[in-house]
């Protein structure tokens, strides 16, 4: 399976290659307890599979939504393959429309009016009627191609959602906590089409999540965000044995979420 | 029925619809720029777009009077570039409805604008849809019972509209005798059947207006 979506060369052709994401950015974040500085510099190369890993309120998804040019840092620098999406010492902030990231929200934030096909046509820059029913049986929504997003399941929503960001050929695909909403069994399933949908991108996937198996599964590199900070960034089971504590704090929460 | 009857019901409808469509063409990018953007002036153009829920009538047509007079600037320049008067003239008339309906049109418009979850224009953004095509592919499909409401609610309240005609437009037949006028007229005349049978026209459209407006609004989303 993995196979066959690696060899297909309408995907790999977009691509850009090999490349990185230099980010160095500030921005003040309001939480619950007040004001807390997101402070994050770092560089990432270009076709990781990468988990933002940290507490909620750690600023994991104020710095997703920063990539994607949703919300605009205080101060910083972010760079992507070679082009400058954000400088604010020059003044440079790329509008979202210009970054070409594909970005899933939590709600997975599907169109209510279109149906399935008609959410994954929307994205298309080209229309192409065979790149939408090739991504739908890749992501088993051929048959659910007439439904609107309210009928859908959650699992169904997160893959329409994934098939809809691919259809935008991003070269960047980011994703905001994309299985927290969904029972176990399902986050399994899904688990899988996040690779699947890595390996078809063949860039940099940037996966936001509080949830350490999810994390293990998937990620081939990881990044601590703790406050508003990054604590540590590296390799998934590296981190785990030198974070102990974070082991601890996360194995409590799933067990709280599974009874 | 006679003749004037059905003239004078004519040109009601005829008021309200035209008031309609001109402040949907208006309300709608208002609406946005109150919804989503932010600007100094902010506060000051919703309190001017709310005014009419609060200032009596008489208020906003002495007012529009005062504006379409040949002796003032607006309306000296009405008379001498275009030879319009709009004094006692439907069109006249129809300005001063349009202004009068504003919070009718724009109110809802903005709360159905509000109401949608904001992941979903963030969402077109992302994939690269600029701010217009995001409204008109996007927001506008998803909040139709927002506009049918704005629009019915425009035309409802411009069918019950009194204050502001008699002001700006008086009592002209054809011109700018609009139902609500004509039953005043009607009573103060001792024509009580004539002023009872568009009294009964005017109830019912507005009541069958209001009801679908609280059906539909009852309808759950999902």
């Amino acid at each position: 399976m993995e196979r066959n979506i690696t060899d297909n060369g309408k995907f790999s052709s977009s691509l850009r290659g090999k490349g990185s994401l230099k980010i160095d950015i500030e921005r003040e974040m309001l939480t619950s307890d007040g004001k807390m500085p997101l402070k994050v510099q770092t560089e990432i190369s270009g076709n990781e599979l990468l988990c933002l890993f940290g507490h909620s309120g750690s600023g994991k998804t104020t710095l997703l939504r920063i990539l994607a040019g949703l919300n605009v840092p205080d101060k910083g620098y972010v760079e992507f393959n070679g082009k400058v999406w954000f400088d604010s010492a020059k003044k440079i902030n790329l509008p979202p429309q210009q970054r070409n990231v594909g970005y899933m929200f939590q709600d997975y934030a599907l169109f209510p009016n279109m149906t399935v096909e008609r959410n994954i046509a929307f994205a298309q820059k080209e229309k192409n009627a065979g790149e939408i029913l090739r991504l739908m049986e890749i992501f088993g929504l051929t048959e659910l191609a007439r439904q609107k997003p309210h009928k859908l399941s959650g699992g169904q929503k997160q893959r329409v959602a994934l098939a809809r960001a691919l259809a935008a050929k991003p070269n960047m695909l980011l994703l905001d906590e994309p299985l927290s909403a969904l029972d176990y069994e399902m986050r399994i399933d899904l688990q899988n089409e996040i690779l699947k949908a890595h390996q078809m991108l063949n860039s940099l996937t940037i996966l936001v999540s509080h949830d350490i198996q999810e994390v293990q599964k998937l990620a081939s590199s990881v990044i601590l965000l703790r406050n508003g900070a990054v604590q540590a960034q590296g390799d998934c089971a590296e981190l785990i044995s030198h974070y102990p504590e974070n082991r601890n704090t996360v194995i409590g929460y799933k067990a709280n979420r599974c009874v | 029925m006679n003749e004037d009857f059905i003239n004078t019901l004519l040109l009601t409808g005829k008021l309200a619809t035209w008031t309609t469509v001109v402040l949907f063409l208006i309300g709608m990018p208002l609406a946005y720029l109150l919804a989503y953007k932010r600007f100094w002036f902010k506060s000051l153009l919703e309190a001017f777009i709310s005014m009419p829920m609060v200032l009596p009538p008489t208020v906003l047509g002495f007012y529009m009077l005062v504006a379409y007079s040949p002796q003032n600037a607006f309306g000296r320049f009405l008379e001498q570039h275009f030879d319009v008067r709009l004094a006692f003239s439907f069109e006249g008339v129809l300005i001063a409805s349009v202004v009068f309906s504003l919070p009718f049109m724009i109110q809802p418009l903005q709360n159905g604008l509000v109401a949608i979850p904001q992941s979903l224009r963030e969402a077109a953004y992302t994939l690269g849809k600029s701010e217009f095509t995001t409204f008109y592919r996007v927001l506008i499909p998803n909040m139709i019972p927002s506009i049918i409401t704005a629009l019915a609610m425009t035309f409802a309240h411009c069918i019950g509209e009194f204050g502001v005609v008699i002001m700006v437009g008086g009592n002209m037949p054809g011109e700018t005798r609009v139902a609500s006028i004509a039953i005043y007229d009607e009573v103060q005349a001792l024509n009580y059947d004539v002023a009872n049978q568009y009294s009964l026209v005017l109830f019912l459209i507005s009541l069958a207006i209001l009801t679908v407006i609280y059906s539909m609004n009852r309808k759950p989303a999902s």
